[in-house]
């Protein structure tokens, strides 16, 4: 039960690593910008993953982990004029401290009770940064240009948070390929199937469940503190939009709920289309619409996503479809 | 004094709305065990169909209700059997998706065909004086017709066929089907009437605030605060649990700055989770 000896994590990975690394060669500005969105999705629904896919506990809040992290890192930068990488860590591990805290307390709760307190938790969260002043409040806060100096100008600063985003998602993937192939992703996938049964064969589910969370809330914060850092401001309502928590969800469910690959391809297919439609003539007004309506139909017709169909499909390729 | 009074007065009438619609969410809950996330949407439906027969074909906002209520409940029987039905029994996961679909497809059309512009019902129906309170007349008929849907709501549930179906499927479905209860038409039947009582709640927010198609994002969570409080699963306790979130509504500006209000909402939302998820009200 290595994750370094499944080809299909190797596929994950190596899709992630050859793609972002070849962006870095062509040192294309367009592509680029395309790539930090798709990497940004798939580290984010990557890291939901573990909560939905193997642990089973739907969580609302996942942007929560992504804005508290984000403007933990970017105050530091900001008001601190601290250097990005330290920044980055930290808001990864604030991000990382407040699951833990959070999850004491509400993994208590199980199915809809939990999905539900953790809608409460975002609206919340939002609520009190729009009202805390050391992080500017409903206007935020932004970064002075000449703090991109150090960095060697705007221009390379950008280059630089892309090339961090990339060791961030591929981070976020090497961990979820590790943790469904060991025996932590063995006990998170028992809660899943039935956490009673899961306690009653010896698997600590609090001290799992508690784990996951924390490590889902990792990457989230990292992440959080990078895009806030190019775009060189960061609000209340860019940093916790509900909405974007669902799109997350999608994208998980799109391509497979409980696999490495999954939500790679799920954030991938999920951001085409999107763009697609934004910029289609007909459906540039009926977008969310349009989007609804297909994850009613993933929903309802192929709730495996993807690699799930696919996996149930094709059997010889199930051993590289992880 | 006399403004607390004043404040803590309107706060409760709109918690007799805020009820209204947070009763559908829990009857929803309550009998089939789906959290409802199209509840905010529809609740938004609901203001759009009354300014619709209002502003195009001058029908009285109070009489638009009769037919924004008929239409809650065809809208709720189509979600129902579209988006609904095949998830029942599938993981949380699912049903919680799939209703937050229909929620995505309604104010994508919507935004598509009204913009987000903000819209209001200009009818006035002036206030009323009390001793010393000054009271919106709209918001007393408001409280007056969530009394009266509220206590036809018990009738219905207690006293007819159909009602006491439906408390037989929520009580225990397997059961329910024995004794020969088509549990399907029952479960569409409480998921209408639970889709009925938001779009009457939007219809009677309507008339007194203004509204764009993105309303229901406001009001959806606060359905969720008051189930919470109110016991998910018990329609009363909404309505008393809605009660007392207009009154903190009402007070809270009181004391400290109204962007507060939402902070402690939803931190005591999550408390009550914590504590006691049965609610406030709910039986243990």
């Amino acid at each position: 039960m290595n994750a370094w000896r499944q080809p299909g994590c190797w596929l994950a990975w190596l899709c992630v690593a050859v793609g972002g690394l070849a962006i870095l060669v062509t040192r294309d500005n367009t592509l680029r910008e395309v790539a930090f969105t798709l990497l940004m999705f798939a580290a984010m629904a990557s890291s939901l993953n573990i909560m939905i896919g193997y642990t089973g506990y739907v969580n609302f809040g996942h942007i929560v982990f992504f804005g508290l992290g984000g403007y933990t890192g970017f105050y530091l930068i900001s008001q601190h004029a601290w250097p990005l990488y330290p920044a980055v860590l930290v808001g990864g591990l604030a991000a990382a401290v407040v699951a833990g805290l959070l999850g004491s307390a509400i993994l208590r709760l199980r199915g809809a009770y939990f999905a539900l307190a953790t809608i409460g938790i975002n609206e919340a969260a939002r609520a009190f940064v729009n009202n805390f002043g050391p992080f500017g409040g409903p206007t935020g806060m932004f970064v002075n240009f000449a703090a991109y100096r150090q960095y060697g100008g705007a221009a390379q600063a950008l280059w630089l948070t892309y090339t961090l985003l990339l060791a961030t998602t591929l981070f976020t993937l090497i961990t979820s390929g590790m943790v469904r192939h060991s025996r932590f992703g063995l006990g998170l996938m028992g809660i899943r199937e039935d956490e009673d049964a899961a306690m009653v064969m010896g698997v600590n589910a609090p001290r799992l469940k508690a784990m996951a969370y924390v490590l889902s809330a990792l990457s989230p914060g990292m992440v959080g503190t990078l895009f806030f850092f190019k775009n060189g401001n960061v609000e209340p309502g860019d940093a916790f939009r509900l909405h974007m928590s669902i799109e997350m969800l999608v994208m998980v469910m799109l391509g497979g709920q409980g696999t490495v690959l999954g939500p790679v391809l799920g954030a991938v297919m999920y951001e085409r289309l999107r763009g697609y439609l934004l910029t289609s003539a007909i459906f540039k007004h009926l977008h969310l619409a349009f989007a609804g309506l297909s994850l009613l139909l993933i929903v309802l017709f192929v709730p495996a996503g993807v690699v799930g169909w696919l996996r149930g499909r094709l059997p010889r390729l199930r051993r590289l479809l992880a | 004094m006399g403004q607390l009074l004043a404040s803590l007065v309107d706060g409760l009438l709109l918690g007799f709305v805020y009820g209204m619609a947070a009763m559908g969410l829990s009857l929803i809950w309550g009998v089939m065990r789906v959290i409802n996330l199209s509840h905010g949407a529809i609740m938004t439906l609901g203001m759009f169909a009354t300014y619709l027969l209002f502003s195009l074909l001058g029908v009285n906002p109070y009489l638009a209700l009769f037919i924004v209520a008929a239409l809650g409940l065809l809208f709720g029987f189509l979600v129902y059997w579209v988006a609904v039905h095949r998830v029942i029994n599938a993981p949380h996961l699912s049903s919680l998706l799939a209703t937050f679909a229909v929620n995505m497809i309604i104010i994508g059309v919507g935004t598509a065909v009204f913009t987000t512009s903000p819209r209001n019902i200009d009818f006035a129906l002036g206030s009323v004086e009390i001793g010393p309170l000054t009271l919106q007349a709209s918001r007393l008929i408001a409280a007056l017709v969530t009394a009266i849907a509220t206590a036809t709501l018990y009738l219905f549930l207690y006293r007819t066929y159909p009602g006491k179906a439906i408390r037989a499927v929520a009580n225990n479905r397997a059961s329910a089907e024995l004794m020969g209860i088509a549990s399907a038409r029952v479960l569409a039947l409480s998921f209408g009437i639970g889709t009925m009582l938001a779009a009457l709640a939007g219809g009677l927010i309507s008339t007194f605030f203004p509204f764009t198609i993105l309303s229901g994002d406001a009001y959806e969570p606060r359905s969720f605060v008051i189930c919470v409080l109110g016991g998910l699963g018990n329609p009363l306790g909404a309505l008393i649990g809605g009660l007392i979130l207009g009154t903190m509504e009402g007070l809270i500006p009181a004391f400290m700055p109204v962007s507060w209000v939402p902070v402690i909402e939803f931190v005591m939302f999550v408390l009550i989770l914590l504590v006691r998820p049965s609610g406030l009200l709910g039986a243990r």
